[in-house]
């Protein structure tokens, strides 16, 4: 199993957020994760990438055969795993390339690897901006600065299809995009998703779920997995709305 | 019969040791502690200086003494007892090292982070040099190439020896004794620096530095420089170096004045990484400076492009005098402080000439428990018609400890021209530095990469190989400053 989530805890600024979360994935699948607000799908995000803040209590998170609690995020993201945010910060003078290159250079150096040269580099850059249709020229433009939501989207899937992951979680990545850029974002994933890798989409909507369809479908409430299913639990819970889970659950 | 080369570089370079240091008259070497006439006049004595040279001095020194420290900048400078320093500077004696094994390996560690070759670094820790391997042959070729173009670039000792008509023309002429305190204070007492004078039309062909520790004279604390380009001329100079340097002398009050003529040039940079003090704000050199450039002729240009890493007190601003029409004045800035250091730094720039134009981008970075102000002055005169300025100053704040300020002043004399001023304030937040952790950059990485990215348009004013460094040397400045 790639992902192995077991009975997780979590607490942010001492309040208990994950109340004993369990979650398998494998290579080559797509989960969905959906839920009212509050219930704590970002939080589940931010525990798996290692961000400060979030306290894990109690339970343990298997990635590739490893406990990852306790190791720094850069090395989770090193060893494979990438978040697509759902709010993309903007980083000042750093410019995309400046800071794709410094990305994959430090995954290579921790794999041993040696560093990619310029004209590997710039090829990479090149095929992978036509993947998700970015056109201009990305050494000019400063990451995220001056973005509008679509293209903060569509950015993200760029820096993943640059730094092809073994686990990709995408955090509400459809929110605030319109059609086009969507269906954009959606090929992207469809395209770099293969039988080795998995992708974890965390949604509100089903919509998203028509274009990257999910072999699995998982319903949070109150900070826990309730419910799971196949691609139609997504549209059954279209149908019935976040109630029919609270009074299941109650 | 052909002498060996390889003898003739050693003989030269042994004969030049010979010179230059150990020399044993205990007498002439001793000048005792404090500050009087006498003591000035046992000074220039010391360095064979011409009467008018004296006059100069004790000049400065008679107005000096009449003055108070001053003490209106946003600084806790503690009052100096100028009684209790030692003003002569013998030349340095380098303590020779056997080998780097004797040189605190942390310093060694900064050279290594900073990309300093080898070779570089035994000479700046005062080890012995292989002679052949000696840069002997380098300044050789250097000097040659100048003197091709008739540049001057020597010692401010030196130049008054050999070009007295031309340091007496120029010294004081852009900074007066009078201006303030500490510029009385080097006038009196200066020791060393550099002289440098570009013929009309000549564009200097190298890039002039003392960072080659070719011409690293033995500076000080009172450090002189005076640059002059003659109508039409250019020259680009580098002052300072990112290797961190330490001195027992903690006041440093220098001086750099740069004339320009007619359509000349002059690119000043400096990259300055003097001793900061240690974690709890102890020791550390306060650097006092008053660095001005006279814009005299129509069309001529001065610019200043400055990385201020080091010190425990950075207080200086660097200034344009546009007199010419159509002068130009700039002034780019990375001040960086951390721990308990503090910079009071900024600019003047004033408008005289006509169409005269100037230009301020300041980068304060503040981290630790530091205080970093940035103040500027633009001046416009009434009869400056049609003058531009546009000025753009913003505060990086590292953690919750330190302090930003900023105090812009503006007057504008006439209706003609048009001044602008952008302001920002912002830190590097925590979604910032998971947004890269999240990409496998570790922290320190990340760190220089957002920093580098906010003072980018800064580093991209210094010459090639410096912008290289000065980004290195902002992240290690930087380290551990976001726990």
């Amino acid at each position: 199993m790639l992902l192995n989530i077991k009975n997780l805890h979590v607490s942010v600024g001492g309040k208990e957020i994950l109340k004993g979360l369990n979650l398998g994935v494998n290579e080559g699948e797509i989960h969905a994760i959906m839920g009212p607000n509050g219930t704590g799908k970002s939080t589940l995000a931010a525990a798996i990438t290692g961000r400060e803040g979030y306290e894990i209590t109690d339970g343990e998170i298997w990635y590739k055969g490893k406990n990852i609690i306790g190791m720094s995020p850069e090395d989770r993201a090193n060893e494979g795993i990438f978040l697509s945010f759902q709010y993309p910060v903007e980083i000042p003078g750093v410019s995309i390339q400046n800071f794709m290159r410094t990305a994959i250079n430090s995954k290579r150096e921790y794999l041993g690897l040696p560093v990619l040269s310029t004209i590997e580099f710039m090829k990479m850059m090149k095929e992978k901006q036509a993947m998700v249709e970015i056109t201009e020229k990305l050494q000019n433009r400063f990451v995220n600065v001056g973005y509008s939501g679509g293209e903060k989207k569509k950015n993200e899937i760029f820096q993943m299809a640059m730094l092809e992951p073994s686990l990709a979680i995408l955090d509400e990545t459809d929110s605030g995009l319109d059609i086009d850029a969507l269906r954009i974002v959606a090929n992207g994933v469809n395209q770099l998703h293969n039988k080795d890798n998995a992708f974890v989409v965390i949604t509100h909507y089903q919509r998203l779920l028509d274009y990257i369809v999910p072999d699995f479908v998982h319903v949070m409430y109150d900070g826990r997995i309730v419910k799971s299913g196949g691609k139609h639990l997504a549209i059954e819970l279209e149908e019935k709305g976040y109630e029919w889970i609270k009074e299941m659950n109650l | 019969m052909e002498s060996n080369p390889k003898e003739n570089i050693i003989e030269e370079v042994t004969q030049k040791e010979y010179e230059f240091g150990f020399v044993t008259d205990i007498e002439t070497d001793f000048v005792p502690k404090g500050l009087n006439e006498d003591i000035i006049r046992l000074i220039s004595k010391k360095k064979e200086e011409p009467e008018w040279l004296l006059e100069f001095r004790l000049k400065a020194f008679r107005h000096w003494l009449t003055l108070k420290q001053p003490n209106w900048g946003h600084l806790d400078l503690p009052e100096i007892d100028y009684q209790d320093i030692i003003y002569y500077a013998a030349p340095r004696k380098r303590q020779e090292k056997q080998s780097l094994d004797e040189v605190d390996p942390e310093l060694l560690a900064t050279f290594d982070k900073l990309g300093i070759s080898l070779d570089e670094q035994k000479k700046l820790s005062g080890v012995a040099v292989d002679a052949v391997m000696d840069s002997t042959s380098v300044k050789t070729t250097f000097q040659e190439t100048l003197s091709k173009h008739g540049v001057i670039f020597m010692s401010f000792s030196e130049a008054v020896k050999q070009h007295p008509d031309l340091v007496r023309k120029y010294l004081g002429k852009v900074v007066p004794y009078t201006d303030n305190f500490f510029a009385a204070l080097n006038s009196a007492v200066f020791s060393d620096g550099s002289f440098c004078y570009i013929p009309k039309g000549v564009h200097c062909p190298l890039e002039l530095s003392t960072y080659f520790r070719i011409n690293a004279a033995n500076t000080g604390q009172f450090e002189r420089t005076l640059i002059v380009a003659d109508e039409g001329a250019y020259v680009s100079y580098m002052e300072g170096c990112t290797a961190p340097m330490r001195d027992e002398n903690q006041l440093h009050a220098a001086i750099v004045e740069i004339i320009a003529e007619t359509d000349a040039e002059v690119k000043y940079s400096t990259v300055q990484n003097w001793y900061p003090g240690d974690k709890e704000g102890r020791g550390g050199v306060y650097n006092l400076v008053t660095k001005r450039g006279l814009c005299r002729g129509d069309r001529s240009k001065i610019s200043w492009t400055q990385v201020e890493t080091g010190s425990a007190i950075t207080w200086k601003y660097p200034g344009c005098v546009l007199m010419g029409d159509h002068s130009v004045g700039e002034f780019y800035s990375v001040a960086v402080t951390n721990n308990y250091q503090q910079a009071d730094t900024g600019t003047k720039m004033i408008h005289l000439g006509k169409n005269t134009r100037s230009t301020i981008i300041s980068k304060g970075i503040s981290a630790g428990h530091s205080q970093n102000s940035y103040r500027g002055l633009v001046k416009v005169a009434p009869k400056a018609v049609n003058s531009r300025n546009y000025s753009q100053c913003d505060s990086l704040l590292m953690g919750d400890q330190c302090g930003a300020h900023t105090w812009p002043y503006v007057q504008c004399g006439n209706e003609s021209s048009i001044l602008e001023h952008e302001a920002t304030t912002s830190k590097i937040s925590e979604d910032q530095l998971f947004y890269c952790q999240q990409r496998g950059i570790p922290t320190e990485k990340a760190i220089g990469l957002i920093v580098n990215g906010y003072a980018k348009d800064v580093l991209n004013r210094l010459p090639m190989e410096f912008a290289v460094e000065a980004q290195k040397l902002l992240s290690i400045t930087l380290e551990g400053s976001v726990g």
